[in-house]
């Protein structure tokens, strides 16, 4: 690797612009959020900084159980956020619908539809473990450099709640 | 004029080579002074930088329904012209060089809001245009009084060079002009209380919504050579003159870092104004403190 790249690498790694994107959700999980960029967890000594674009982020974090409005919507997103980007689901309803499951209006898990590379659970998850998938999220950003990971829709859990 | 002087001085010192690392510098000091303020670490030293070089690597999304050419030139345009008003700070002592007059300088600081205005309107998005408004706005308002202050200050000091200006002793009514710009810079850089343009939490990014990628890291820069610019205009008025062209180039980058941290502070205690607040303040208040500053250095030259 020549040092253009592993300065890309390392500046990809210290520099996660994030775009915050709601797909149901309750409202905890973003509060969590929020409260990650607050003076007590200070997101910005990593260099995060939430954008208000989704054409400026680097992460995508999405939260809520994917309700059927929100689909073309998150898809949409997606698509304008530039490559190389990843995606962070906070909390438990993106990554199993959690309580919300067999609901009619619901079309999840968020990662039947966009690629997904760190699930944060928790309902709501702590600041701090936001944050840590954040990380997780932006070293994974890194590594990956500019090819993007191949979309792998996982089939809707069953009643159970058990994804196959 | 000498023509590799010219250029030296433009593209090396005190021009891109050495204006770039100031604003990715005066940036940094902006994040931290407003983090510390707020009782947070803040980003480390680097931060702009990285940030600059990962903007350099990410593609852009497609913009469906423009052809986006006029787009991408308009950070280009901005980011040159704030980095030939860079170059023109009188930082070094005369030897022909890249010499130019204050006019120049403040037309040169004009380019960038401009730019901002238009690339807002020819990205077509409601919330870019809505920001694009709003910065016309505000340049009518600050611009009225940035401009007056620069006039009262050529015009009590009978020069328009920047480098006599630099040289000669300040006057009481010197004083009142730089004050009077010093109002007007949290205006022109865009920062709390007048960051009306780019409201993140009303209109997303203002007039910036539609770029990504290395348009965006050129944006960026822009900014930072903006604060460079502006506060070393400030700095050359104020900072006194001495014979060793050292310490006086180290005064000014002194000064010029304590006006970014006066800024950041007041920005970090400050909330955001609307419209017309902005607009009554400078055209209401601070309207009046520069015809003052006018009205008073015509009248010593009626005198004298």
């Amino acid at each position: 690797m020549n040092l253009w790249n592993r300065l890309m690498c390392y500046s990809r790694r210290r520099s996660p612009w994030l775009f915050h994107m709601n797909s149901g959700s309750c409202n905890g999980c973003d509060i969590e959020l929020v409260a990650s960029l607050t003076p007590r967890y200070d997101a910005e000594q990593l260099g995060v900084r939430l954008e208000g674009s989704p054409r400026h982020a680097d992460i995508l974090c999405i939260t809520g159980p994917v309700t059927r409005n929100s689909v073309q919507a998150i898809e949409t997103v997606y698509g304008q956020v530039g490559s190389p980007k990843a995606v962070v689901a906070i909390g438990s309803c993106p990554a199993s619908t959690n309580v919300f499951i067999d609901s009619r209006v619901l079309d999840g898990p968020l990662n039947r539809h966009i690629p997904v590379d760190v699930f944060v659970p928790g309902c709501p998850p702590r600041p701090d473990a936001i944050l840590q998938g954040i990380a997780a999220a932006a070293k994974k950003l890194a590594e990956r450099g500019a090819q993007r990971p191949a979309v792998q829709p996982a089939s809707a859990p069953d009643s159970t709640g058990v994804q196959s | 004029m000498n023509l590799t002087t010219a250029l030296a001085r433009l593209l090396i010192f005190p021009g891109l080579l050495f204006a770039v690392p100031g604003a990715w510098l005066f940036l940094w000091i902006e994040r931290k002074a407003v983090a510390m303020m707020q009782q947070r670490i803040g980003p480390p030293f680097m931060q702009p930088f990285f940030d600059f070089i990962k903007l350099l690597g990410k593609t852009t999304p497609d913009r469906s329904g423009i052809s986006g050419h006029l787009m991408k030139a308009w950070p280009l345009l901005a980011v040159s012209a704030a980095a030939g008003a860079v170059g023109l700070l009188p930082v070094l002592p005369s030897s022909g060089g890249f010499e130019g007059d204050l006019i120049l300088l403040l037309a040169l600081m004009e380019v960038p809001s401009i730019c901002v205005i238009a690339a807002g309107f020819s990205s077509r998005s409601i919330f870019a245009e809505i920001g694009s408004a709003r910065e016309a706005v505000l340049t009518v308002s600050y611009n009225v009084v940035f401009l007056l202050a620069i006039v009262s200050i050529a015009a009590s000091q009978h020069t328009f060079r920047l480098e006599s200006l630099a040289q000669l002793p300040a006057t009481p009514l010197r004083w009142l002009g730089v004050l009077a710009v010093l109002v007007c810079l949290p205006a022109k850089l865009h920062i709390n209380p007048f960051s009306l343009p780019n409201a993140e939490q009303e209109i997303y990014s203002g007039p910036m919504i539609e770029y990504a990628g290395p348009e965006l890291a050129m944006w960026e820069l822009s900014h930072g050579l903006e604060w460079v610019a502006a506060t070393g205009l400030v700095a050359t008025l104020a900072v006194p003159h001495f014979s060793t062209w050292w310490i006086d180039a180290l005064l000014l980058a002194t000064c010029s870092c304590g006006i970014v941290l006066l800024l950041s502070v007041l920005a970090a205690a400050t909330a955001r104004l609307a419209v017309d607040t902005t607009a009554r303040f400078y055209w209401q208040c601070t309207l009046l403190f520069a015809v003052l500053a006018v009205s008073s250095t015509l009248l010593m030259r009626l005198r004298t």
